[in-house]
């Protein structure tokens, strides 16, 4: 289980974006958070994945509450997530290769003899082709690039996997390839799911419960006060 | 049907402009190091024979440069001034970025009170003249090239750690950091595989221009009689010794060695400049003298 209890975070402890918000993720559920552009639904899912650290509130995985965020989280913990970010140039280093991209994980925890047979299996299931393996992130397209973000989630076999906006900056075929990637994993490792977006049509046909922001936010960002200082 | 050939629109003069500097740039940094690296060890000449006999005489065949109030071979002795400003250049500008980069790094890479305390550190030392702070370094010394290489390179770290510093922030906000920290990167693993790679070529950028600075420092240091001890062949005490007979008319003793020290860093910062303009298009180069 993955309980988001009661999170306030933000960038200023003064004006939160994200205020009190509770959200609960069963193994092998998938759930789609919809909400507006800039309502704070990004922070939410950094929250979840344990790379911000919210002002209040917890973040319990299978029973456990996290002890740290970021580099405070112990590593187990951090990489039973799989992250997918909306825009792919920024989500990768410009000099690494597709290939090292890919492998970045597994060379981090010490399990570099694995790649090879990571990458032999998860470069075909995601559509890449072998010859862009050698390419730099600025030699793919962005549908390219975010199919190689995607085996870099996939390749610890996270538990959980958190995609934010995911398919936001690609076209309507590249969105389907990548949804069936993600529900092809989920199904054979029964993986639980947040996927955010703003796109209601897909959140509701692909997850199994749709969430929308405001339900879960209490008035979280509609009395902006940026305005006023 | 209508013609549909494109011409392109003539490349304006500028281009041709920034060529032509590069180019004479790269000339004169051959020259300059083909004469540092082969005079010494090829020409039998002694850069300290005194000729008092043949004392202040003009630029003439024998001597292209004339001689100074002693008699020496000015030509000779402006090419080991100029081997010993490189290198002092050289060595300064690397210390200064090691430095620089280590303390600029540390700083963006740990944030928060770290970050601050070390700036105010770094803003501290800005506001002390850093030529007087090197004065005072290297007055402590006797006089030699290390002394000056030191004083130089602990008084010009601090851009470097601006830029570097800069550099990590702006980097470290990045979505991929992210990615790495939620693949399971260490603090350290973050810095040296995703972080410092980005900063490298912005500091050996601020190395280079720095070679320049360097040389002046050198030479104002000489010039100050606080460099070199007073007999070596360095451009800054050439020029200072010729003071004197700059007022009795004789213009050679300090053109010839003003010259070596503004034309090879001159040089060097066309070259950086280059550099620059490739790594980062949308800023004009400046120099940092």
């Amino acid at each position: 289980m993955l309980d988001l209890m009661d999170i306030t975070a933000g960038y200023d402890r003064a004006r939160p974006v994200v205020r009190g918000v509770s959200l609960s993720v069963a193994p092998g559920e998938a759930v789609g958070l919809l909400g507006p552009s800039g309502c704070g639904k990004s922070t939410l899912a950094k929250v979840a994945a344990l790379l911000h650290r919210p002002d209040r509130g917890s973040v319990v995985v299978d029973g456990r509450a996290a002890p740290g965020w970021r580099h405070r989280a112990p590593r187990e913990l951090r990489t039973a997530f799989g992250v997918v970010f909306q825009q792919p140039r920024l989500a990768a280093d410009p000099r690494l290769r597709l290939a090292d991209l890919i492998a970045e994980p597994l060379r981090a925890a010490g399990r570099r003899g694995e790649a090879a047979e990571r990458l032999a299996e998860l470069v075909p299931r995601v559509g890449l082709g072998p010859e862009l393996l050698g390419r730099r992130p600025h030699e793919v397209s962005d549908g390219q690039l975010q199919r190689a973000c995607l085996a870099r989630a996939l390749v610890l076999r996270p538990r959980w996997l958190i995609c934010d906006e995911m398919t936001a900056m690609l076209d309507a075929s590249t969105t389907a390839a990548l949804v069936a990637v993600v529900e092809e994993y989920r199904a054979e490792s029964g993986a639980g799911l947040l996927a955010v977006g703003h796109d209601r049509v897909l959140l509701e046909r692909w997850c199994d419960r749709t969430v929308r922001w405001e339900a879960l936010a209490q008035h979280a960002s509609s009395r902006p006060r940026a305005a006023v200082r | 049907m209508a013609d549909l050939t494109w011409h392109p629109a003539r490349s304006h003069g500028g281009r041709d402009h920034r060529s032509l500097r590069v180019g004479a740039s790269a000339v004169i940094m051959a020259a300059v190091l083909l004469a540092v690296l082969l005079v010494p060890p090829l020409v039998p000449m002694d850069a300290q024979a005194v000729d008092l006999a043949a004392k202040l005489q003009a630029p003439s065949l024998a001597h292209p440069f004339g001689t100074d109030e002693v008699g020496r071979d000015l030509l000779l002795r402006c090419v080991y001034g100029l081997r010993v400003s490189l290198l002092v250049g050289v060595v300064a500008a690397l210390t200064a970025t090691v430095i620089g980069t280590a303390v600029g790094a540390l700083a963006g890479a740990l944030g928060g009170w770290a970050d601050r305390a070390v700036m105010r550190v770094v803003d501290l030392f800005s506001s002390v003249p850093h030529l007087l702070l090197g004065i005072f370094i290297v007055a402590m010394f006797r006089p030699g090239v290390w002394p000056v290489i030191i004083s130089v390179g602990l008084t010009h770290w601090l851009s470097t750690a601006r830029i570097v510093r800069a550099e990590v922030l702006s980097l470290r906000g990045r979505p991929f950091v992210d990615a790495a920290v939620s693949g399971g990167a260490s603090r350290w693993r973050v810095a040296v595989r995703h972080l410092l790679p980005g900063v490298l070529p912005r500091a050996g950028l601020a190395a280079v221009l720095m070679v320049p600075h360097a040389i002046w420092h050198e030479s104002a240091l000489s010039f100050l009689g606080l460099g070199l001890p007073a007999h070596e062949a360095s451009l800054g005490i050439m020029v200072n010794s010729a003071r004197s007979s700059l007022l009795a008319g004789d213009w050679w003793p300090t053109l010839f060695p003003g010259l070596f020290i503004i034309v090879p860093t001159l040089a060097v910062a066309g070259l950086a400049g280059a550099w620059r303009e490739r790594l980062d298009p949308r800023r004009r180069s400046e120099l940092m003298l």
